[in-house]
């Protein structure tokens, strides 16, 4: 197990360098992210009273759309010199691969995630103590990347990938950003735990579902 | 043999019946192959005949349609895991990652492959390709030579007991290919059973114990190396693949 463990944390700490060393994921990704919410600050005006009603469906727009295009890179790294041969040669089960790449994916996106919630709550003067909305963040990112690692792979040698990604991997995670924005509105709006623990399960289970198929999925995904 | 499909025999690699099809096509068709402990075959046939398919079967990277084949006792498709421990393989590909450092690198195939002592076994083989100087620098800087000689260092830091050479001189100027070559003639001077593609007949020959001509998928002729007249090499290479022509 502890061999399993490292393996997946070589994978992991091997696409951090490599992201500290080009920040194709996270600077792209937040770039369009910031982009996002101050055009839809400008598009509606902060200080009136339906803030609160579309501010959560503009944060998760702002991270779904921008979360994709970092999910288009997330497998670019591994066709550059085919290195995709190079893991698949390793003698691990996919299933560590795919643990690998899914750590990698979730902590590129809680970073972005924890740059762009901040300025997405001052631009609409929203208040910037929200522990819940953390918790919102990680569920949502997990299940997100769960799946988006998964077509991530899929994609990779799909030449529109660009295209297809979202076509194939939105209808698949509209439950979890459904949930995601239910629960955002609710801790915007100041409601009780009791408000959004229905949609917290849906996001858990969710998330469970996403992350064992999956899993199970991913050997298929990357055989010749 | 055990449940893991492995069995004790004398023969490094056992390919019995195999055949690998893509639809209609048939890219290998009853290949039988067997390759002796520390044995050095080099596989020789035109664009299309099947040598990177058969080299990607044995090296797991691909499922064969048809037939068995084990290397060192294991079956790959009973105990694909087992298998991966032995092998290395070297493409033209490098299977490198550009903006990791060549010791990034190495430390990551290393712990992949639960490599002991990777500290002292990176720096043995890095010094085995002669690029100790270049260790800290990112592979992406490094000329294609050099980042093949990387690749071999790559596909040895686990110590396997087979390599697997698909076309390593492709796409390398002169100088290079002396370069590879050199590291690739250690390569095969040790215990290790080596299985070898390319297109280079003089050097192919040179290397191996034994030659094997690979024609539309199929094993078309093979002898061992001391029955062979280098000179006249070529026509029987022109000859047995003249269909594809």
């Amino acid at each position: 197990m502890s061999r399993m463990f490292a393996s997946v944390f070589a994978i992991f700490w091997k696409d951090v360098l490599s992201e500290i060393r080009t920040k194709e994921i996270v600077t792209a990704v937040l770039v369009f992210a910031l982009l996002v919410l101050v055009i839809f600050n400008f598009a509606f005006d902060a200080a009136s009273g339906t803030t609160a009603r579309i501010a959560p469906g503009i944060l998760w727009v702002a991270f779904t759309f921008a979360g994709i295009l970092g999910l288009n890179r997330v497998f670019a790294v591994e066709k550059e010199n085919s290195s995709l041969a190079g893991l698949r040669l390793c003698p691990v089960d996919r299933m560590v691969i795919f643990w690998g790449k899914l750590a990698g994916s979730f902590t590129f996106m809680l970073v972005i995630a924890a740059v762009i919630t901040p300025i997405f709550l001052v631009l609409f003067n929203l208040p910037l103590f929200l522990p819940r909305l953390a918790l919102i963040i990680v569920l949502a990112t997990l299940g997100f990347t769960s799946v988006g690692t998964l077509f991530s792979a899929l994609a990779m040698n799909i030449r529109a990938r660009d295209i297809m990604l979202p076509i194939l991997f939105l209808p698949l995670v509209v439950p979890v950003i459904i949930g995601a924005v239910e629960t955002t509105t609710c801790v915007l709006a100041g409601g009780p735990w009791s408000d959004m623990l229905t949609w917290l399960e849906i996001m858990i289970a969710f998330d469970i579902i996403y992350l064992v198929v999956a899993t199970l999925m991913f050997e298929f995904v990357i055989e010749e | 043999m055990n449940e893991t499909g492995a069995g004790s025999g004398a023969w490094a690699i056992e390919v019995e019946g195999l055949g690998k099809s893509f639809g209609n096509h048939r890219a290998l068709t009853g290949i039988c192959l067997k390759v002796g402990r520390g044995e050095h075959v080099t596989v020789f046939g035109p664009n299309g005949a099947g040598k990177t398919t058969l080299i990607k079967v044995l090296s797991t990277l691909m499922k064969p349609s048809a037939g068995t084949v084990r290397l060192d006792g294991s079956d790959i498709n009973k105990a694909p895991t087992e298998v991966r421990r032995k092998i290395g393989l070297v493409a033209h590909q490098t299977f490198l990652y550009d903006d990791l450092t060549v010791y990034e690198n190495l430390k990551f195939y290393g712990k992949m492959y639960d490599v002991p002592n990777l500290e002292e076994q990176i720096h043995d083989v890095v010094r085995w390709v002669r690029l100790e100087a270049r260790l800290h620098d990112r592979v992406g800087t490094l000329s294609r030579g050099m980042q093949q000689r990387i690749s071999i260092a790559r596909a040895v830091i686990h110590n396997p007991s087979i390599v697997l050479l698909d076309e390593p001189e492709v796409g390398l100027d002169p100088h290079a290919i002396v370069m590879v070559r050199e590291v690739l003639d250690s390569l095969s001077a040790g215990e290790r059973t080596v299985v070898m593609t390319t297109h280079n007949l003089e050097q192919g020959i040179e290397m191996s114990d034994r030659v094997v001509i690979l024609d539309k998928g199929r094993i078309v002729y093979q002898e061992h190396k001391d029955r062979i007249d280098i000179a006249t090499f070529r026509e029987t290479y022109d000859r047995y693949t003249e269909s594809t022509k």
